[in-house]
Formats: structure tokens, C-alpha cells, sequence
């Protein structure tokens, strides 16, 4: 070990970047909730989907400090999103493409 | 958890840099194991809605989007102020990360009451987990992510008890930016629940 570790070396992100992502969350919950006032279809879902995806992604990056993490830390919070696609995708897939009713 | 307040792992074997980034990462682990949990709701939703979208449609409106907004921005907020405090003891400011840590417990709090007076109407109209498919997966999905947030707030308290106590550092964090993790999945989650029951069912 080192005389000093390097462990507390911290990127210590500081409380204007929060309140920016802050301030970006709650705008985005502003027009999503707009937006369901206003009929576009099927659209409304794709808009409400994005939106949220949107703020996972920053309350991830930021919040959690994500955007900071290595690459492994990467890898164990996407894999679990592809596996939630697979079970999702595989699950309507089958329940739509059945030709016997059980 | 170590009990070693200043000079962290004395009793460990391990380097505290590895103890600290393993730390995270079994978080991380353990918070995909929780997606893959709300994983089974999520592709039930999905499949329902897409078989009977004129049910989602017609009973989502029995939902209260206001109370569901306001949630939205307590929850968010919260997640705010937990990462506040999360910089704030890496700064070794105690007393700071406490308060930020109380508010984040406050609003967690905030939330429940919320919730209860929604689950309240909901009982009053005579509206029950077994009404609908909508209400079951209603009720199912949000009791699941109210059960979060009791869980965040049994760690939140007691990571807030430990500041108090000094057990936290600018040097020893882990147990804050760890719990604070769990917390913002709460949020997570809640962020893609808000819109596909409340408002576009």
C-alpha cells in the first residue's frame, strides 16, 4: 500500500451540477405530464418512454455517479437493461405469436 | 460494515481503495438483481396493456395524476438532497450530510403520506387490487416500489444516526454513497412508473 491511498480521491461533484440536474428532472416531469394532456396515439407512449429514459439515464450519470464509475461498473449497470429487454421481448413475443390457444 | 470510525478496515485484509470500489459495485450489482425484480411487472404491463388497451385507458383516469406529480417531484428532490449529502461527507462535513440526509428521510416520509391518502381514495371508490387487471398490476407495482422506499428509509435513518455519531468521513464514505445508491434507484423507478400508470395508462 501506498503512504497515501488513493482511494479518498474522490471527483467530488459539486452541488451546482446536482441543482443543473435537478432543475433538468423536473422540467422534463413538467412536459411529460404536458404532453398526456394532449392526445398523439400510440405516440404518447414513445414520448412518456423516452422522457423517463431521459431521466434515468441523468439521475445515473449524475446522481449516481455513473459517469465517473470504470468500465466493470459499466458493465454491471447495462447488462442487467439488456437482460430486462430479453425477458420483456421474449415474453410479448411468445404471448403474441401463439397460434393454439392454451 | 466496519465499525472503524477513522482509520477505516483496520481489521481487514483488504486495501481500503479495493474495499471502497467493491463496496459500489456489489451495489450495483445488487440493484440489477432489483430491476430483473420489477423486470416481471414491467413485461406483465406491457403485455396486458398491449391485449386490453381501451381498459388501461379507461381506468387510468381513476388515478390521481396531481398526487402523482407531486410524488414525482418529492421523490426527485430527494434524490437531490441524497446527493448533496453524499458530496457533503466527502467534503467531511458531518453535520451537513445529517441534515441533507433528514430531509432526504423527510421526503421519503412525504411520499408514504401521499401514497396512503391514494390508496385511501382508492379503497373509498371501492377500488381494490382485484377490481381490474389494471388495479392489480396498480397496486402490485407501486406496493412493490412503497416497499422500497420503507427499505431506503430503515438504511437512510440508520446511515443518519452513524453521521451523527461521526462515523463517517471524508476519508470513509462508503456506507452513505453505497445507501445512496439504493436510494436513487428508489427514485429509478418510480421516474417509469409515474408515467405508464398515471399518465397514459
Amino acid at each position: 500500500m501506498a503512504t497515501h491511498s488513493h482511494a479518498e480521491e474522490h471527483h467530488i461533484t459539486g452541488n451546482k451540477t446536482y441543482i443543473i440536474v435537478w432543475a433538468a428532472l423536473m422540467v422534463m416531469t413538467a412536459i411529460t405530464v404536458y404532453v398526456s394532456y394532449i392526445n398523439f396515439g400510440m405516440l404518447n407512449i414513445v414520448i412518456a418512454l423516452v422522457i423517463a429514459s431521459i431521466k434515468a439515464s441523468i439521475v445515473a450519470l449524475y446522481f449516481m455517479h455513473l459517469k465517473l464509475e470504470d468500465s466493470i461498473t459499466w458493465v454491471f449497470a447495462l447488462f442487467p437493461l439488456l437482460l430486462l429487454a430479453l425477458l420483456i421481448g421474449m415474453t410479448i413475443t411468445d404471448t403474441f405469436t401463439r397460434t393454439i390457444v392454451p | 460494515m466496519g465499525d472503524a470510525s477513522t482509520e477505516h478496515s483496520h481489521g481487514h485484509h483488504m486495501d481500503p481503495a479495493v474495499e471502497y470500489s467493491s463496496s459500489k459495485l456489489g451495489m450495483w450489482l445488487f440493484l440489477g438483481t432489483e430491476i430483473l425484480l420489477f423486470g416481471g411487472l414491467f413485461a406483465a404491463y406491457a403485455i396486458f396493456r398491449a391485449k386490453y388497451p381501451e381498459m388501461f385507458f379507461e381506468q387510468h383516469v381513476e388515478l390521481n395524476k396531481k398526487m402523482g406529480a407531486v410524488n414525482t417531484c418529492i421523490l426527485i428532490f430527494s434524490s437531490l438532497t441524497m446527493a448533496m449529502g453524499v458530496s457533503a461527507i466527502q467534503r467531511g462535513k458531518q453535520k451537513v450530510t445529517a441534515i441533507l440526509i433528514l430531509i432526504t428521510i423527510l421526503c421519503g416520509l412525504g411520499f408514504g403520506v401521499v401514497k396512503y391518502f391514494e390508496y385511501s381514495a382508492k379503497f373509498h371508490h371501492h377500488i381494490y387490487p382485484d377490481t381490474s387487471i389494471f388495479f392489480s398490476l396498480y397496486f402490485l407495482m407501486t406496493g412493490l416500489h412503497m416497499l422500497h422506499v420503507f427499505i431506503g428509509l430503515t438504511i437512510l435513518s440508520v446511515l443518519f444516526v452513524l453521521t451523527l455519531k461521526g462515523k463517517f468521513t471524508a476519508k470513509y464514505s462508503t456506507p452513505v454513497e453505497v445507501g445512496g445508491l439504493y436510494w436513487h434507484l428508489v427514485d429509478l423507478i418510480w421516474i417509469y412508473l409515474f408515467p405508464l400508470l398515471y399518465l397514459i395508462g
